[in-house]
């Protein structure tokens, strides 16, 4: 049996990698993918405890986030495709219209 | 129990004439706006008649309850309106004179481009001053005596495009605001002690009083408080200042009134708070000193002004002291009988004198006039009637009522006897003054200023001429009453008419030392016509003897000429510090420094912080997300915190 302790280091570490790409990394594509990593980590913390505590409200929960993360991806892509035709670029640096 | 008189009629007859001439008056024709004016005071003057006709003097005091008005706790207040034999001779004057000089208004204010507009201040002035007088409480009382003074404002400041017009307004407005302030705080304290401002209520309170003989008590408070209202609505010393200036208006405004109606209302209220009054010595002396000296004091004043219109101003503030001289002494009834009898010859002679300067083309400085008695004789037909009746000559009207006063006057003290027939004198020269400058001699007008260009006037005004009829009239039946006016007091019929109101006491003094009020009377005859004599003699006889006797009295002439230096006074001591002290203080201190700082200084702020604060909307979108991530960061090190604790 696996210890509690080790699935949350984990996905500890992968939401800590979410965070790095999505704030390090220029290309929209990859921060994107930032964002998927986070939600896996936390995806994984909530099974992990839905395990150890006998309940099955986590592994519920965690549907729940696939299915906003599948939503979010469709619509996420969508606008990656839209900001692409009209900047011709993915790097968010240069997409910055909206300033003062 | 008379039946219904249907009072309101009285007051609002005139609001509806102000109403349809204010609205409409613009687009009507002079004819129409005319008539409106004239049929809606004309038909106020009628109705007084027939309520006189139809009240029995049994029936007096009559109420006539309106509307509800405030309702607070204990204390309330209702439009309601109060006949008794005062407000009843008053309600004749003011109406029947005011209707008087609408009449003359057609014909003086013909040719000026707001004809309409002067009805309608002319027609709500009669509004007010009918609600002040027919007023059953303080407060209805008090929106006449605002009212009035609203009036009196617009119509001096009528010809607003002239500077000198629009400041003597203002003045108007704010002396007597200074005197409403005393009037108000007197309300308050009869609110206070009474818990009504009904006249019925508070009097009957006061009846059972006992006289304030030892010393000064809320009665002398309440006294001396309204007498300050008095003062300032009737222009004596010390607030006297506001009326010379009033005569910035047109002719007719300065006859109906600065002369005949509005500033003897406080003469009106002061009779009207007799009972007030009476158990107050001392506040009874105070009204008796500074009629007195106001008397004295305008009268001397009088003597030295050259325009026609001062003259008149100054006479006018002279005999509303006599009035408040006769209330001080307690003889209420000559006060109001002087004020009716004054009503009539002080509008005339206003009125006279209005047609005079029509005569020479809105000239009123009598230096340049002269002569004019064949020019025009009607008016000087009049006027001369008048200056007889003010002068104090039997049988003329100002003669019984100033008579009167004096007599009263002579049983209180002779001190307020002797300066009053020193004033009698006065009055009797500068009126005759008046007369001679601007009827006999020879005509200094506009041919002797243009001399050598052959013709009259740069004006194309051309001779002198008599007003037409419209103007005459009132002229001439002014004069009728300013003969006859006086009978009605023949006999003390008008104090016993009266007697109701004030109470029968003084009447039955009176016929105890007839021979010495028959030597009084012999002694204020020969006092009016020696002032006729040295008028005659000074300005008719030899008339360059003034300017000898001026300059022997040099100093004195010079101050007497600049009326005592009051204005300049009054500017040095309250209108100087009170602007410097608005300026540095209030605008340049408070408003700009403290209340604009305020407003700016936040605005500002809150621009500078969010020049600032708007560069975190870089439009970077890492930039975004290291705030979300820190924020987080420090919600979640936060809640660990807790955690810990």
């Amino acid at each position: 049996m696996v210890p509690l302790s080790y699935y949350l280091v984990l996905s500890g570490f992968l939401f800590a990698c979410g965070v790095a790409g999505f704030l390090i990394k220029r290309n929209i594509i990859t921060i994107f993918m930032s964002i998927e990593l986070m939600l896996n980590g936390v995806n994984l913390s909530f099974v992990a405890f839905a395990a150890h505590w006998h309940s099955l409200a986590g592994q519920v929960f965690v549907f729940f986030v696939m299915v906003v993360a599948a939503a979010e991806a469709a619509v996420g892509l969508a606008i990656i495709i839209a900001v692409y035709r009209t900047r011709e670029t993915l790097n968010v640096d240069q997409v910055n219209l909206l300033k003062l | 129990m008379t039946s219904n008189l249907n009072l309101w009629l009285i007051p609002v007859l005139p609001l509806a004439g102000a109403a349809i001439n204010g609205f409409l008056g613009k687009k009507s024709s002079r004819t129409a706006v005319s008539t409106i004016g004239l049929f809606f005071s004309g038909a106020a003057f009628a109705w007084a008649l027939s309520v006189v006709f139809r009240v029995s003097s049994d029936a007096l005091p009559y109420q006539e309850y309106l509307a509800h008005w405030i309702r607070s706790g204990s204390f309330s207040a209702d439009f309601a309106l109060y006949l008794d034999q005062l407000s009843l001779v008053m309600l004749l004057v003011v109406t029947g004179v005011g209707f008087l000089i609408h009449i003359y208004s057609v014909g003086y204010m013909w040719d000026d481009p707001s004809y309409y507009r002067f009805f309608t201040y002319l027609n709500l002035f009669m509004f007010f001053m009918l609600t002040l007088i027919l007023a059953n409480n303080y407060l209805v009382m008090f929106i006449g005596w605002e009212g009035v003074g609203l009036a009196s404002y617009l119509l001096i400041g009528f010809w607003f495009t002239k500077d000198s017009a629009a400041s003597a307004g203002k003045k108007a407005f704010i002396v007597n605001r200074i005197g409403d302030f005393g009037f108000l705080i007197g309300l308050f304290l009869i609110i206070q002690h009474f818990g009504s401002l009904d006249f019925t209520k508070v009097f009957a309170q006061v009846h059972p009083m006992a006289a304030e003989n030892g010393g000064a008590g809320l009665l002398t408070a309440i006294g001396i408080l309204l007498m300050v209202g008095a003062c300032g609505k009737s222009a004596q010393i010390p607030l006297y200042v506001w009326l010379p200036d009033a005569m910035e208006g047109p002719t007719p405004v300065s006859a109906l009134i600065h002369a005949a109606t509005m500033v003897t209302a406080g003469v009106y209220m002061v009779s009207r708070s007799h009972m007030i009054f009476e158990r107050a010595p001392m506040a009874l002396t105070v009204v008796a000193v500074i009629g007195t000296l106001t008397a004295l004091f305008a009268a001397t004043i009088g003597i030295t002004q050259t325009d026609i219109k001062k003259v008149l101003a100054y006479s006018t503030v002279s005999q509303l002291g006599y009035m408040f001289m006769a209330c001080g002494v307690g003889a209420f009834s000559a006060g109001i009988f002087h004020l009716m009898t004054h009503a009539f010859f002080k509008g005339l002679l206003f009125l006279a004198a209005g047609s005079v300067i029509h005569a020479v083309g809105g000239e009123q400085d009598m230096r340049k006039m002269g002569g004019l008695r064949s020019y025009i004789p009607v008016t000087f037909g009049t006027m001369f009637i008048a200056t007889l009746a003010i002068a104090g000559i039997p049988p003329f009207a100002g003669f019984w009522s100033k008579d009167e006063i004096l007599w009263q006057a002579y049983q209180v003290s002779k001190v307020y006897w002797a300066i009053g027939i020193i004033t009698a004198f006065i009055t009797s020269f500068y009126m005759f003054r008046l007369l001679y400058m601007t009827f006999f001699g020879d005509y200094h007008g506009v041919q002797v200023d243009s001399h050598g260009h052959g013709s009259h006037g740069h004006d194309g005004h051309g001779e002198p001429h008599e007003s037409p009829m419209v103007m005459l009239v009132p002229l001439m039946i002014l004069a009728v009453l300013s003969i006859f006016g006086g009978f009605v007091g023949w006999g003390n019929r008008f104090e016993h008419f009266l007697g109701p109101v004030f109470g029968g006491g003084e009447v039955a003094a009176e016929a105890a030392s007839s021979i010495t009020e028959k030597v009084l009377m012999g002694v204020s005859v020969l006092v009016a016509a020696s002032g006729w004599l040295l008028a005659y003699v000074l300005y008719c006889a030899r008339p360059e003897l003034p300017q000898k006797i001026a300059d022997g009295l040099n100093g004195f002439y010079t101050a007497v000429l600049n009326k005592y230096y009051v204005d300049e006074l009054y500017a040095k001591l309250f209108v100087k510090p009170l602007i410097d002290g608005s300026t540095t203080i209030l605008w340049q201190g408070v408003d700009r420094k403290v209340i604009d700082d305020t407003v700016n200084n936040a605005a500002d702020g809150a621009r500078h912080v969010s020049d600032e604060v708007r560069h975190m909307q870089s439009g970077n979108l890492r930039s975004y997300a290291g705030w979300i991530a820190a924020g987080s960061a420090v919600v979640i090190a936060y809640m660990i915190w807790m955690g810990v604790r």
